[in-house]
């Protein structure tokens, strides 16, 4: 019975063999960084980390050194400030957004869709001169803090988010809304009552993708708040790839700490995530 | 008057059953709720504005907090546009219902587009007029910052490699991606389960994180001494001499090694949506396949991989508007020098580090018309998608 699996489908000797070392190749570069990170400087300088998986010489001095003497901390906690908020503020102007694109008949639908659906594909590099300007000491002044990284990945987020929604809407059976419609209900109720908690699949699947673009972002991060106080960890962690000699051995440390909490998140919502981009949240 | 009409034709049953006659389709203007609506909308948006800016004006009134900050920023934020909404729809039902039935769909479309056209509609046109104007855009240079750029062997390499990146990098990830979809499809159940989480765990790492990760792939010490980077180990295991990766720039080969992270990152991403579309495919069409006598190789040819073919098209543009745009990776190892220059990273320097607006608008002005063919792809296969729906 060797041939078969307990489905009934016979065994693949070729993706049993090629599959274990996809992953083995796929997972050691991130094997490598969490093991060095448990090393010492001199044993990380003098030798490859391959030699000390069996070897022991473990030590957690990087990261307490890490969280004693540099900023990682802190920063750990902005990145949190940052990011929470600028997942969660586009999702409710998305979300009428894209009730009005799927249930209601308006002229200019049609071309004000395009517009977001061409709008996604624009690199928002675009967006840096003039946003400096408007943010920055020649206008509003607010560059620096963290309402200006709001601002700017809840409007760049907002295409993606309502196309998302608006996909999602679009397989959601339009009788629920008509009958709400006929018993009375204003598109305000509809949407609070019905259409907001039935897209909670997408809106999960929007938030996680739009957690981990701001989490892991370096150019918004380091162009509208910068290396102050307000950094976020991974413009921490781009400045302590710079940084040779003393202290060289934390980076490795700080780059595991940057991954965990989008590690977390995306194990957690890793279903919703996957439903969401296969049902069109990608999908061109 | 003809809601009033409509209203006192009611039979008391028809009353009964919506508890809100005046809501009835036909109802005239509400001027109270109109303006109440409207000026709980601008009060709403006053508020929350100076809240915002205060947040960024007077840190020191929340103890300099950043986390008080957040949590007040969620509450406000979250709490003014439920607000906002409500004034918004307030103040469309103080319409008489005629309008107000055409206003709402506009109502529900204005924060969200006002967002899109002042954080990237507007600057998009602003970039455009810089990249006429000088350094510090103080002064018309007409066609010079244009000039500049294409006189400027970097930008032409820059934009060599940018075209390498673009004809390597999606079509490896999506050549990866429906490999080991393909054979993931092939395990148990619980194998499948496992090995894809790993090969989608990468899409949870920064760019940063990744060259960091890379680093140790890709590290060189001097021969003689102990190999700490992996491939140079290999390399000298082999009995080669250890090589200083980012700086070989023969035939390229530091800008294919830093393809190979975002390949790494991406090929999950490509998997997750091939592997969905793979399981999608109907079983009878296989099974006629096989009663045939078609080869497990033909039937993938065949059969399968015809109709994965959107899907695949769908992951290669995504991933394809990603490396346009690939700046970070760049950046944070080789910051272009030895030729690994790209366009968006040659923007930020020019930005940045040169102070030369112009040309930097300039730079991101070629981007856009880089971008501009995907653009109208996409655009028109979203057209064709919503003919068929």
């Amino acid at each position: 019975m060797s041939g078969t699996m307990k489905d009934g489908r016979r065994r693949s000797p070729l993706a049993m063999i090629a599959m274990p070392l996809m992953v083995i190749l796929w997972t050691i570069p991130t094997v490598g960084l969490l093991v060095t990170s448990f090393r010492t400087r001199e044993e990380a300088a003098t030798s490859g980390w391959w030699s000390s998986v069996f070897g022991g010489g473990w030590t957690l001095d990087n990261y307490r050194g890490l969280l004693e003497g540099t900023s990682m901390g802190s920063s750990l906690v902005n990145s949190i400030v940052v990011a929470v908020p600028a997942t969660v503020l586009p999702i409710m102007f998305a979300a009428f957004a894209a009730y009005a694109f799927t249930f209601m008949r308006f002229p200019g639908k049609d071309v004000l869709f395009i517009v977001i659906v061409a709008v996604m594909v624009v690199p928002i590099q675009v967006a840096f001169q003039p946003m400096l300007d408007l943010l920055g000491p020649r206008g509003l002044g607010i560059n620096g803090q963290f309402v200006a990284v709001w601002l700017l990945h809840t409007g760049f987020g907002m295409p993606l988010a309502v196309y998302t929604l608006r996909n999602y809407m679009a397989t959601l059976p339009g009788s629920v809304v008509e009958s709400a419609k006929i018993d009375g209900a204003s598109h305000f109720q509809t949407f609070w009552k019905l259409v907001a908690p039935m897209s909670s699949p997408a809106i999960a699947a929007f938030a996680t993708l739009q957690f981990l673009w701001v989490w892991n972002d370096l150019l918004i991060a380091k162009l509208f708040i910068g290396g102050g106080a307000n950094k976020t960890v991974i413009v921490d962690l781009q400045q302590m790839l710079g940084t040779q000699g003393q202290g060289a051995e934390l980076l490795t440390a700080g780059a595991f700490l940057s991954m965990v909490i989008p590690m977390i998140v995306f194990f957690s919502l890793q279903q919703f995530l996957v439903r969401g981009m296969t049902s069109g949240a990608v999908k061109g | 008057m003809a809601g009033v009409t409509t209203t006192t034709s009611t039979s008391p049953g028809e009353a009964a059953a919506s508890p809100e006659p005046e809501r009835r389709a036909g109802s005239p203007a509400r001027p109270v709720r109109l303006l109440v609506g409207a000026v709980g909308m601008v009060v709403t948006a006053w508020l929350v504005c100076n809240i915002f800016l205060a947040f960024a004006y007077y840190p020191q009134w929340f103890a300099g907090s950043g986390i008080l900050i957040g949590l007040l920023g969620l509450i406000v934020g979250i709490g003014g546009s439920v607000v906002f909404f409500y004034f918004l729809n307030l103040c469309i039902e103080g319409f008489p219902s005629r309008f107000s039935e055409g206003l709402i769909p506009y109502a529900f479309l204005l924060p969200g587009f006002s967002l899109i056209a002042v954080l990237l509609l507007y600057p998009t046109v602003q970039t455009i007029v810089y990249s006429f104007a000088n350094k510090d855009s103080s002064a018309w240079v007409g066609l010079d910052n244009y000039r500049a750029i294409f006189g400027d062997g970097g930008f032409w390499s820059a934009l060599l490699n940018n075209l390498l990146w673009i004809l390597i990098v999606p079509i490896l990830t999506v050549a990866f991606g429906l490999a080991v979809a393909v054979l993931a499809d092939k395990l148990s159940s619980t194998g499948e389960r496992i090995a894809k989480s790993f090969i989608f765990l990468p899409m949870s790492i920064s760019f940063v994180g990744a060259a960091t990760i890379w680093g140790l792939i890709y590290a060189y010490n001097t021969p003689g001494s102990p190999q700490t980077g992996l491939l140079n180990a290999i390399v000298v295991s082999l009995g080669g001499e250890p090589q200083a990766w980012y700086q070989i720039d023969t035939a390229r080969l530091n800008s294919l090694l830093l393809m190979v992270i975002l390949i790494w990152l991406q090929t999950g991403f490509a998997m997750v949506l091939l592997s969905s579309a793979i399981k999608g495919v109907p079983e009878d069409t296989i099974e006629a396949g096989r009663m045939d006598g078609a080869s497990e190789g033909r039937i993938f040819w065949q059969i399968v991989f015809p109709q994965v073919r959107p899907t695949m098209l769908a992951v290669f543009i995504t991933v394809l508007i990603l490396v346009l745009k690939v700046f970070d990776v760049i950046y944070v190892t080789t910051n272009g020098r030895d030729s690994t220059d790209v366009i968006a990273n040659l923007f930020f320097r020019k930005l940045f580090v040169e102070q030369q607006a112009g040309q930097a608008s300039a730079v991101v002005v070629v981007l856009l018309i880089l971008v501009l063919p995907i653009l109208v792809y996409q655009v028109r296969s979203f057209r064709q998608q919503e003919a068929n729906r």
